[in-house]
C-alpha cells in the first residue's frame, strides 16, 4: 500500500508540509491495519519541482524529476494533499502541478481516494476546502478544493482539513487529523485493487490500440483499394 | 537512407536586431534554403502548411512547384499537409500535378495540425481531428488509385463518378508519410497503409519517440507489409553548429531562448539533454543523430529543422554547408554500417515504378499457384 503526500508549502520548515505528516502519520498505519507494516508514505515537496512545473507548460512534456513525481502520484492507493490557502484559494504552484499531471496523464487520479488539507494565516478561510463565498462577495471569491478534484474523478474524503496558524496552539486540530486521516485510511483499504473505480482503460494508449479496420468501419468507410 | 531538412516557415523577430523579416523575404529565403539543400547535397525538402501568422507557408504546392523547376535532384516534400482541413480532393490534384512537373519527385506527410482556429476556418469541428484524418486520407488513397471513384463519407459531400486530374504519374501514387508526435492512432494508420511513419522528435524525449515508432513497426508487421524492421520511418532532428561548439552555443542561446515553441523555458542545456536538439559542433550533430538509431532501430529518413527562431539566411546558408559537407556524408557511411540487407530505403517514384512493374508478375505467379 502506497501513499503519497503532496505538500505545496513554501517555507522551510513548513506548516503546510506539518500538516500532510501528521495526516499521513495516522492515515499510514490505519490504511493496512490490523496489519503491522504501515502503508510506504512518499513526500512531494511542489517547491522543489517549480521550475520543472512551469517547464511544463512551455514545452509540453514533464522534465524527468516531475515524470518520476507524477509516476509516484499516479501510483498511490491514496493522496494527502496540503497547500497554504493564496488570495481565498490554493496556491497557483499547487493548481499548476495537478494542471500538468492532467495534461500529461489524464486518469492520474481517477478513483483515487484524496485527502484535502490548507494552511492559512487565519480561520477566516475555513471554508476554503469546501464552498465558495457568497456571490455578493466577489472579490473575495476564491476556488474551492473539492470540486477540483471531483473533476479529475478523485475520490475526495469526506472531512476536509483547515488549519490556521492559531490551530497549532489550539484544541481541535489533532481531532480532525484523526477523523480525515481514518476516512482516506478506510478508502484506501476499500478501494485497494478495486477494479471498478480504478482508471479506465486509455483510449489509444501505446498498449491497446484500436485496430484501423474498427475506425473504418465506424465511419462506414470501406477498406483500401487493392493495388492497380 | 535519406537526408534532408524541414522548414515550419515561421515569420520571426532576429532576436539579436530586433529585425522581422517581410513575408516576401521569408518566402524568398525557404526557396533560397531549398535551392541549397540540392547545393550541399542534401534528398529532401520539406515545408510545412499554415494557415495563420506568423507562418507564410500557406500553399505548399506553389513553392514546391517553383523549386522543382530549380532543382534537378532535390525530393520535394512536406510537414505536413493538413489531412483534416484540406479537401483530399484537391491534394489529390495539387500533388498529382506537381508529380509530373517534377518528374516524380515528391512525396507528402500527413498531419492533422494542432492550431485550433484553424478546424473552424474550414468548416471543421477539431474534435474529428482523428476521424477526419482517417476518412480523409482513405478516400485520398482511392482517388490516386482508381480511375473512377463513387463515394460516399461524413465529413465531404459525395462523389459521383469522379475522376480526379491528372492521373498520378505513370499510375504511381507519390509515396505517402504520416507524422504524429503523440497520436498512436496516425502511427497504426501508416502500418495499416503501409506508408511512412514520421516523428518530428525535436520537442520530445526520445523515450516517447520510441514508443510512437515500435508500436508502428510492430502494426506495420501485423497488416502484413513486412517484418518490423521493414517498416519506413523518418526522424526530424534540430541543429545548430559552428566548429567550435562553444560559438555554437553563444551563438544560438539568443535564438533559443526567444524561439516560438520553446522560448522562455528551459534552459538551453536542459533542452538539449533532454530532447534531440544538438547545439554544437559538427561531430557532437553526428554523434547524437547516430544515436537516433539506438531507439529507432535502422530508418529511412532524417530531416533536420535548420531555419526557425529568427535566424538569419546567411546563417542557415552556413549552416546548411556545414551539414551538406561535413555531418551528412559521416552520416551517411556510419548509417550505412551493419545495417541489414533487408532494410529498404525510402521508396521513391522510381523504386514504386520498378515494384509495380514486378507485381503483375508477381499476382499472376500468385493466382497460379491458387489454381494448382
Amino acid at each position: 500500500m502506497k501513499l503519497v503526500v503532496v505538500s505545496a508549502g513554501l517555507s522551510v520548515p513548513s506548516s503546510t508540509r506539518l500538516l500532510g505528516d501528521r495526516l499521513a502519520a495516522v492515515a499510514a498505519p490505519a490504511a493496512t491495519a490490523p496489519e503491522p507494516a504501515p502503508a510506504d508514505v512518499q513526500v512531494i515537496e511542489l517547491r522543489d519541482l517549480a521550475v520543472q512545473i512551469a517547464h511544463t507548460f512551455t514545452n509540453g512534456f514533464p522534465a524527468p524529476a516531475l515524470a518520476d513525481a507524477f509516476a509516484e502520484v499516479a501510483a498511490a492507493d491514496g493522496l494527502i494533499v496540503v497547500t497554504p490557502v493564496f488570495s481565498a484559494s490554493y496556491s497557483g504552484l499547487f493548481k499548476s502541478f495537478f494542471d500538468a499531471l492532467s495534461v500529461t496523464d489524464e486518469y492520474a487520479l481517477t478513483g483515487k481516494p484524496v485527502l484535502i488539507a490548507a494552511t492559512g494565516g487565519t480561520g477566516r478561510h475555513s471554508l476554503v476546502l469546501d464552498h465558495a463565498p457568497p456571490r455578493s462577495n466577489a472579490l473575495a471569491r476564491g476556488d474551492p478544493h473539492r470540486p477540483l478534484f471531483a473533476y479529475l474523478k478523485a475520490v475526495v474524503v469526506p472531512t476536509g482539513v483547515y488549519a490556521a496558524s492559531e490551530d497549532w496552539g489550539a484544541e481541535g486540530l489533532d481531532a480532525r487529523i484523526g477523523r480525515a486521516g481514518t476516512e482516506l485510511a478506510a478508502l484506501m483499504a476499500g478501494l485497494s485493487g478495486s477494479s471498478t473505480v480504478r482508471r479506465p482503460p486509455r483510449r489509444d494508449s501505446f498498449e491497446e490500440v484500436t485496430p484501423f479496420e474498427q475506425r473504418l468501419a465506424a465511419l462506414s468507410v470501406p477498406g483500401p483499394s487493392p493495388a492497380p | 537512407m535519406q537526408f534532408g531538412i524541414f522548414t515550419v516557415g515561421d515569420v520571426t523577430p532576429d532576436p539579436t536586431t530586433g529585425r522581422t523579416p517581410t513575408e516576401r523575404e521569408r518566402i524568398k529565403a525557404m526557396v533560397a534554403i531549398a535551392l541549397k539543400a540540392e547545393e550541399v547535397g542534401l534528398d529532401v525538402f520539406a515545408t510545412g502548411e499554415h494557415h495563420n501568422p506568423p507562418f507564410v507557408p500557406s500553399s505548399p504546392t506553389t513553392m514546391l512547384g517553383y523549386v522543382a523547376a530549380r532543382t534537378e535532384r532535390l525530393i520535394l516534400s512536406t510537414s505536413t499537409t493538413l489531412i483534416t482541413t484540406n479537401d483530399p480532393v484537391k491534394i489529390a490534384e495539387d500533388f498529382a500535378m506537381l508529380q509530373h512537373l517534377a518528374d516524380g519527385r515528391v512525396d507528402l506527410m500527413m498531419g492533422r495540425g494542432n492550431t485550433g482556429p484553424v478546424y473552424p476556418w474550414f468548416g471543421k469541428d477539431i474534435r474529428e481531428g482523428i476521424n477526419l484524418a482517417v476518412e480523409n486520407y482513405n478516400l485520398l488513397h482511392r482517388l490516386w488509385r482508381e480511375d473512377v471513384v463513387n463515394w460516399e463519407g461524413k465529413f465531404r459531400t459525395p462523389l459521383q463518378g469522379f475522376t480526379s486530374t491528372p492521373r498520378p504519374l505513370d499510375g504511381v501514387a507519390p509515396f505517402v508519410w504520416h507524422g504524429s508526435i503523440r497520436s498512436p492512432e496516425i502511427a497504426e494508420q501508416a502500418a495499416y497503409y503501409g506508408d511512412g511513419f514520421f516523428h518530428n522528435n525535436i520537442f520530445w524525449p526520445a523515450d516517447h519517440t520510441k514508443r510512437m515508432i515500435e508500436l508502428y513497426r510492430a502494426r506495420y508487421a501485423h497488416y502484413g507489409h513486412g517484418t518490423p524492421e521493414q517498416a519506413i520511418v523518418g526522424l526530424g532532428g534540430q541543429v545548430f553548429m559552428r566548429r567550435n561548439s562553444q560559438d555554437a552555443v553563444r551563438e544560438f542561446r539568443p535564438y533559443f531562448d526567444e524561439a516560438p515553441v520553446y522560448g522562455h523555458g528551459p534552459s538551453l542545456e536542459d533542452f538539449t539533454a533532454q530532447t534531440p536538439l544538438t547545439v554544437g559542433s559538427p561531430q557532437q550533430v553526428i554523434e547524437k543523430t547516430l544515436a537516433f538509431r539506438d531507439y529507432a532501430g535502422d530508418y529511412q529518413r532524417q530531416l533536420f529543422l535548420m531555419d526557425h527562431a529568427g535566424l538569419p539566411l546567411k546563417t542557415v546558408l552556413e549552416q546548411l554547408d556545414l551539414l551538406g559537407e561535413e555531418v551528412v556524408p559521416v552520416l551517411r557511411e556510419e548509417f550505412a554500417k551493419n545495417r541489414p540487407a533487408n532494410v529498404p530505403d525510402a521508396p521513391t517514384h522510381a523504386s514504386l515504378l520498378a515494384a509495380r512493374k514486378d507485381a503483375p508478375v508477381q499476382q499472376a505467379e500468385e493466382e497460379e499457384g491458387a489454381r494448382a
